[in-house]
């Protein structure tokens, strides 16, 4: 007995910044760009979430095409001339960048200080009147943390909550235009929602708006530090399905819980006792050592 | 509202504990480890060997078990090993080895996203088992039709095409009839039937009674549910039969597996891509536990101790002889206590005195002990019982080594922090043990004890570390270093070359034999347990977190039930069985049925659901009868008149 292969997929050849690379027919452009050795920015983009087109910070050039096309979702198609930094995509990168980090609260964002710098984006160009999302955080559990001050309205962690992965639908986009919010239903505090704290819109948030209580109040403290953290991939202890967990260990204490998403048994997901039930082993109580 | 987020936690244990005077006192690893040896000795001395049992830790690794197992074996010289495993899924062990000599579920977790039928039998995974769900959901995504079978409207339920709400205890019937449906709408593989299976002729007479409306009024589910079941699930081109432990969680759970098995022989469902059996496990290792041997009957590799040449082997590889019989299962250890036999235990990582049924009886037994020594992370209700106890790390994070898992894959652990205080890993305390009592081991490392296993048994020998980590993880059998076997066991069945079939997967004959513990007027409702979504069996290691989910033990019973015996949500209430009695809060639950209640074991500490449970044990497997007591509800306050 054999098990299914998936069809084969032929080879086509698409060119990237004047250079010929040959991926698999289906991939996208993000994926042809990776193999020809390209950084693309990207922020709304997920490697285990369907594209949603919201970010529009990784616009490449197609020739011939009439608009930029966003390379995470954008097929390549055999012939195709990709231009990943030609002048008309890099402004229009440098503006997504200016907008999103005019209103927004990039601080947590990983690279995006470095996207600022390498695109010239200067954010305080509309002047200090300009709207942002400013709020306070949303702190109504014990386990994780919603700082929609940060949120660039993504999206991820709405298909994570809903029919890509958690299926628990918890949280939704709310409002419209500038004034849209991620919700959850009637804006009632978690605790009151479908939430199963399972934190895989924490695995998947690209802007640190979504976090461990644990991070946020250390970040809070001033003592959050991941150059000190070690990252150890292991098992989860609670049942027998095997879900992979790494344990983000900082001072001998586990800070945050991810896990791989190119992993066969979660994909990235796990349930609140993987997530977040990890406190057993680090209560030490102060009279045993004595 | 009242609030019970955070049970009593524990703390972690920091230090050897010895008993002194009747109390438990701070103790150097010294005489500690001195004084569980000379115990262990002096019983073994006194009575022999088969004093001594040891309950291995299903939620330790491979490594730890294969160690704990051979310091059974080796060591103390008994065959008396054995783990929690029994309390859960040894039914299916022991169900899967009959019918295809192999004990470990027959699929994997992919082959549920591409199943076209999923049932999924006893099974709350949408909560308990969260992740394992969530392949089950890309299958309906993907246009699988599910089927969830469970007395109570579960989660699982929830997403299910048909729920067929069976009673309690009657899932023998139910398969049964689904059998006979198949057999009668000719939807059976006839060519399966004869190339792999025995038994066909006498299964078929078996079920023959066995009518959809016979099944109806015995499983109280509808006819044309079951008819539509069956003619599903016989007409799928792959289908998934998944169960928890629904199916063993009974007295005859054993039984209750080969029905299922039987539906999988009598339509050809195993041993193909997408089509299987299979059990989710309840603990991170319960299948690696078993598969290290860590069990009365096997060796590491599931290799049967009866069997001389295998034996011979072991007896090689250790320079030791081995017992030519079975051990002490768990079951039979406690009534070994009972009995005076066995007279020194040695706990590794297990709270039987709060996770057994009927927890008075098992405290009683326990307390009989000449010695017992705990090994664990925590001060536990059993550790509190020891004569010596032992701290060790927490395997998950705290040690090097691997798991397996409900697929067969097993995976790398990897140590991420420093145990706390003197907590040491269980493999050196094992070693130290050992050397006190007079075997000098020596293990530089995890890798070094896995290798060893992968000597021993076929299944692992292709498993390097190496390779577990580049591949995340291998499914057994993996006997080479240079391939990988198919992700489903038993393509064997499918061979027209009867060499290569190998042995017959045999139909079993089975009786209906509903719950031991009646219902009847004074005892009239039906108590079934389980496990919700954010905690874990005893709550020992779940209390640690501050869960918002988290609301404490209840005794949770229909709208009707509610009305009838006039108890409102939140009113403490006191609930009685033939063996004990516990007081716990309403909780309302418009999912389950008239007469059916439910119940967690995850608050021990505030209510002992297990002192309602009843010892009602598999004959094969060992298995309680968790999932059926039959208990009342009594108002604690009269209710004023008005």
């Amino acid at each position: 007995m054999t098990v299914p292969l998936r069809p084969p997929r032929r080879l086509i050849e698409i060119t990237v910044d004047g250079e010929a690379v040959r991926v698999p027919e289906g991939d996208t452009i993000l994926d042809a760009c990776a193999a020809a050795g390209k950084d693309i920015p990207t922020l709304c983009y997920g490697d285990t979430l369907t594209p949603k087109n919201a970010c529009r910070v990784c616009v490449v050039e197609v020739e011939g095409a009439r608009t930029l096309a966003p390379a995470c979702s954008r097929k390549a198609e055999a012939g195709m001339v990709v231009g990943t930094a030609t002048e008309r995509a890099k402004h229009s990168r440098k503006v997504v960048l200016e907008l999103l980090a005019s209103s927004v609260d990039l601080s947590t964002t990983p690279r995006a200080a470095e996207w600022i710098d390498e695109y010239g984006a200067d954010p305080a160009r509309f002047g200090p009147d300009a709207a942002t999302v400013a709020q306070p955080a949303k702190v109504d559990n014990e386990l994780y943390v919603r700082d929609y001050a940060k949120c660039i309205l993504c999206y991820k962690c709405v298909d994570a909550c809903g029919d890509q992965w958690q299926n628990s639908f918890a949280i939704a986009v709310s409002g419209r235009g500038f004034d849209a919010t991620i919700s959850t239903e009637f804006d009632a505090p978690l605790t009151d929602s479908a939430c199963v704290y399972c934190g895989n819109c924490v695995e998947v948030c690209p802007t640190g708006a979504l976090s461990f209580k644990t991070e946020f109040d250390m970040r809070e403290a001033g003592t959050w530090n991941e150059d000190e953290q070690t990252q150890t991939t292991t098992i989860c202890s609670y049942c027998g399905v095997g879900c992979n967990l790494t344990l983000h260990v900082q001072e001998n204490q586990i800070v945050k819980v991810t896990s791989p998403h190119d992993n066969p048994v979660t994909h990235g997901n796990l349930c609140i006792k993987g997530r977040f039930g990890f406190q057993h082993v680090q209560n030490v109580g102060a009279s045993t050592d004595g | 509202m009242k609030k019970r987020n955070r049970a009593e936690h524990y703390d972690r244990l920091t230090h050897p504990l010895v008993r002194e005077n009747g109390e438990l006192r701070r103790a150097t690893w010294e005489e500690a480890l001195d004084r569980a040896a000379a115990g262990f000795r002096r019983n073994v001395a006194a009575h022999g060997p088969d004093t001594f049992a040891m309950l291995s830790c299903a939620r330790s690794t491979n490594e730890m078990n294969y160690v704990g197992q051979k310091f059974t074996r080796v060591v103390m010289g008994t065959n008396n090993v054995d783990s929690c495993n029994r309390t859960c899924h040894a039914p299916s062990v022991a169900g899967l080895s009959a019918a295809f000599g192999s004990g470990g579920g027959t699929s994997s977790y992919q082959e549920v996203e591409d199943a076209d039928v999923i049932i999924m039998w006893g099974s709350a995974a949408r909560n308990a088992h969260p992740i394992f769900f969530q392949h089950v959901l890309k299958g309906i995504r993907k246009g699988a039709r599910m089927f969830a079978v469970d007395p109570r409207r579960t989660g699982t339920a929830e997403w299910a095409d048909r729920w067929l709400g069976l009673n309690v205890g009657t899932d023998i019937p139910l398969a049964h009839a689904v059998a006979r449906e198949i057999i009668h709408a000719g939807l059976h593989n006839t060519v399966f039937i004869e190339r792999a299976t025995e038994g066909f002729a006498e299964f078929a007479a078996s079920v023959e009674p066995w009518t959809l409306s016979v099944a109806e009024q015995v499983t109280g589910v509808p006819a044309a549910a079951i008819r539509e079941l069956a003619h599903t699930y016989a007409q799928a081109d792959r289908a998934q039969l998944c169960w928890t432990l629904g199916i063993t969680e009974h007295h005859n759970a054993t039984d209750n597996v080969r029905a299922l098995i039987n539906l999988a022989l009598l339509t050809g469902h195993v041993g193909r891509y997408g089509s299987g059996l299979s059990p989710l496990r309840g603990q991170n290792n319960v299948q690696g536990g078993g598969d290290m041997g860590a069990i009365p009957n096997r060796l590491p590799g599931f290799q049967d101790i009866l069997d001389p040449e295998v034996r011979a082997r072991f007896e090689a590889a250790w320079q030791t002889p081995i017992q030519p019989r079975y051990g002490r299962n768990l079951t039979e250890m406690l009534e070994g206590m009972a009995e005076g036999e066995v007279t020194t235990c040695y706990l590794i990582g297990e709270n039987p005195v709060q996770s057994e049924a009927d927890s008075l009886s098992c405290i009683k037994r326990l307390s009989m002990l000449d010695h017992l020594v705990v090994q664990d992370i925590f001060l536990t209700k059993t550790a509190q019982m020891a004569d010596v106890v032992l701290p060790a790390g927490a395997a998950w994070c705290e040690s090097d080594g691997t798991f397996t898992n409900s697929e067969r894959r097993v995976q790398r652990v990897r140590k991420a922090l420093v145990p706390p205080g003197e907590a040491r890993d269980d493999i050196w305390i094992l070693c130290e043990l050992a050397r006190r009592l007079g075997h000098d081991w020596q293990y530089e490392s995890a890798e070094e004890v896995w290798n060893e296993v992968r000597g021993l048994s076929p299944a692992h020998a292709g498993m390097s570390y190496q390779r577990l980590a580049d591949l995340q993880g291998i499914q057994w059998p993996c006997p080479s270093e240079d391939s990988l076997e198919p992700p489903f066991l038993h393509g064997r069945l499918w061979e027209t070359d009867p060499a290569k079939r190998g042995r017959l997967a045999p139909f079993a004959v089975l009786e209906h034999s509903p719950p031991v513990d009646l219902l009847d007027e004074e005892y009239p409702l039906r108590l079934t347990t389980g496990r919700r979504l954010d905690s874990y069996n005893t709550g020992v290691q779940s209390s640690g977190f501050a869960s918002p989910l988290r609301r404490g033990e209840n005794i949770e019973l229909s709208p009707e039930d509610a009305a009838r015996l006039g108890v409102t949500a939140g009113e403490e209430v006191r609930i009685s069985s033939r063996r004990g009695t516990v007081v716990a809060p309403v909780y309302i639950d418009p999912a389950l049925r008239p007469g059916l209640v439910f119940m967690t074991m995850h608050f021990p500490d505030e209510v002992d659901t297990n002192a309602l449970t009843i010892e009602a044990t598999c004959p094969i497997a060992g298995t309680a009868e968790f999932k059926a007591a039959a208990v009342r509800i009594d108002r604690l306050v009269t209710a004023k008149a008005g």
